[in-house]
C-alpha cells in the first residue's frame, strides 16, 4: 500500500473534457440506443450532426447517468427524467441565491 | 442482527394491496431519492425502502415474509428460524432489479444465498467494476497554483471471515491549476474492482472550495469583501489587499460608494480566459467609544447637513 500512498496520480477535469458517443455510452454503462433517447429529451446535448462525429462535454456523464437512476428508481421516462433534472438545476440555482442572499 | 418491519417503513398495513404498496412506494422513492432530496439520511432511507419494496412487491417474498408472524417488532434480534423458507416456491432469483448491494444483513439472511443459487450466479461472469466517488476540499489557493493533495477514501468490503470492514486507502492526487468547485477530475481505474476479466470502475473527485474567510467564488470569479474605513472611499486612498497570489495595493478611487465592486481584471481562478476578482468595499464605522471619536462623529453631522433617508419621504 506504501507505494500507493507515494505516487502521484494525475486525473482529467471531466468538465474539460470531449466524449463521443462511444466513451459516453461505455462511461455511463448503457447502449448507444439509450443515449440517443436522452438526446432526444435534452439530456446530453451533443455538438455536431451526426452520432458519428457527436461530441459531448464532459458534465454529460453526470446528467446521463443522473437522468438513467431517475429512470430506474422512480419509474419515470426519458422526458420525465430530463424535466426533473431541468428543475433540479433550477432548484439547486435558488438554493446557492438564497444562501448567498441570507449571508 | 435486527428484525426489519418492511410494513413499517413503507408506512402500510399489512393487509395492504400490492397497489396500495406500489403507490406508496413510489411516493417514498420520489421523496428520498438522493439525487432528489436534500434531507441528511435520504440514502440510508431510499435504500430501506428499496429494500422493503424489493420483498413486498413480489408476492412470493411478501408471503415469505408474512409467515414470520405479525409480532416481531422492528430492531428486535432476529434470526430466521430454521429452514422458514421450505415450500415457497420462487422465482427469478432473490435480486431481481434492484441494487441488492445496499440491503440489510437482514434481506440477506431470508433472500440472500437461497435466491441467488436459483436466480443462476453466473460463473466466469465479466463486468466492469463500478465508478465511485468523493468529494474532495481543496483551497482557493490550490486552484491558483495547483497543488498535490492526499485524499483519504474509506470503503467497505467483505474480510476473509465474511464479514463486512472498513478499509481506508490514500491517494495522493494532483489537483490541477484552474480547478473550479464543482467539478471533477477522474482517475481512471481507480473505482471498484471488475469482476472476472472485467476493468476496475473510474473514480470520481468532485471539487470542494474549503469554506475561506475572506473569499468566497462564483464560476471562476472570485469575491472578497474588503472592510474599509469611511474616508477611504469617499476621498480615496491605497490599501494593502491580502490576495490568494499575495498581497497588492489597491487603488480604492475617491467618491466610491459602500458595497462599491471594484473588478481587477484576470486575478480569478487561472484558465485561458482567468476569471476576475472582485473587491467589494464594506465601509465598517469606526466606534464612538472615546471624547475625540464623539466630537469628530458631532462635527461631521454639523458640517455634511446629511439626510441618509430623504429618498424615503419621510
Amino acid at each position: 500500500m506504501a507505494g500507493d500512498v507515494l505516487s502521484l496520480m494525475t486525473g482529467e477535469v471531466l468538465e474539460d473534457v470531449e466524449l463521443t458517443l462511444g466513451e459516453l455510452c461505455r462511461r455511463c454503462g448503457v447502449p448507444a440506443e439509450h443515449v440517443f433517447e436522452l438526446v432526444e429529451q435534452g439530456v446530453a446535448e451533443p455538438v455536431g450532426r451526426d452520432p458519428g462525429v457527436w461530441r459531448f462535454r464532459g458534465v454529460s456523464v453526470y446528467r446521463v447517468r443522473c437522468a438513467l437512476r431517475l429512470e430506474r428508481d422512480l419509474g419515470v421516462n426519458a422526458a420525465g427524467a430530463a424535466l426533473a433534472l431541468d428543475l433540479l438545476e433550477e432548484l439547486e440555482r435558488l438554493r446557492v441565491r438564497r444562501w448567498r442572499l441570507e449571508d | 442482527m435486527e428484525f426489519k418491519d418492511y410494513y413499517n417503513i413503507m408506512g402500510v398495513e399489512r393487509d395492504a394491496t400490492q397497489d396500495e404498496i406500489k403507490r406508496a412506494y413510489r411516493k417514498l422513492a420520489r421523496k428520498y431519492h438522493p439525487d432528489v432530496s436534500k434531507e441528511a439520511d435520504a440514502e440510508q432511507r431510499f435504500k430501506e425502502v428499496g429494500e422493503a419494496y424489493e420483498v413486498l412487491k413480489d408476492p412470493e417474498k411478501r408471503a415469505a415474509y408474512d409467515q414470520l408472524g405479525a409480532n416481531w417488532q422492528a430492531g428486535q434480534d432476529f434470526r430466521p428460524p430454521p429452514d422458514w423458507d421450505q415450500g415457497f416456491e420462487f422465482h427469478g432469483g432473490g435480486f431481481t432489479d434492484a441494487d441488492a448491494a445496499g440491503f440489510s444483513d437482514f434481506f440477506e439472511s431470508l433472500f440472500g444465498r437461497g435466491f441467488s443459487q436459483g436466480g443462476g450466479r453466473r460463473t466466469g461472469f465479466s463486468a466492469r467494476g463500478e465508478d465511485t466517488h468523493a468529494k474532495v476540499l481543496i483551497d482557493l489557493e490550490d486552484a491558483y497554483h495547483g497543488a498535490t493533495r492526499g485524499v483519504t477514501l474509506r470503503h467497505t468490503e467483505l474480510g476473509p471471515d465474511g464479514r463486512p470492514r472498513v478499509q481506508e486507502r490514500t491517494l495522493n492526487v494532483r489537483i490541477p491549476k484552474g480547478v473550479r468547485q464543482g467539478q471533477h477530475i477522474r482517475l481512471s481505474g481507480q473505482g471498484g474492482a471488475g469482476m472476472g476479466q472485467g476493468e476496475a470502475g473510474d473514480l470520481y473527485l468532485e471539487i470542494e472550495f474549503r469554506p475561506h474567510p475572506l473569499y468566497h467564488v462564483e464560476g471562476k470569479d472570485v469575491v472578497m469583501e474588503l472592510p474599509v474605513a469611511p474616508w477611504e472611499p469617499a476621498l480615496g486612498a491605497t490599501v494593502k489587499v491580502p490576495m490568494p497570489t499575495g498581497a497588492v495595493d489597491l487603488k480604492i478611487p475617491p467618491g466610491s460608494g459602500n458595497r462599491r465592486k471594484l473588478r481587477l481584471k484576470g486575478r480569478g481562478i487561472p484558465a485561458a480566459t482567468p476569471g476576475d476578482l472582485y473587491v467589494v468595499l464594506n465601509v465598517v464605522l469606526p466606534p464612538a467609544d472615546s471624547e475625540a471619536a464623539k466630537a469628530a462623529y458631532r462635527q461631521m453631522e454639523q458640517a455634511l447637513a446629511f439626510d441618509p433617508r430623504a429618498h424615503m419621504g419621510g
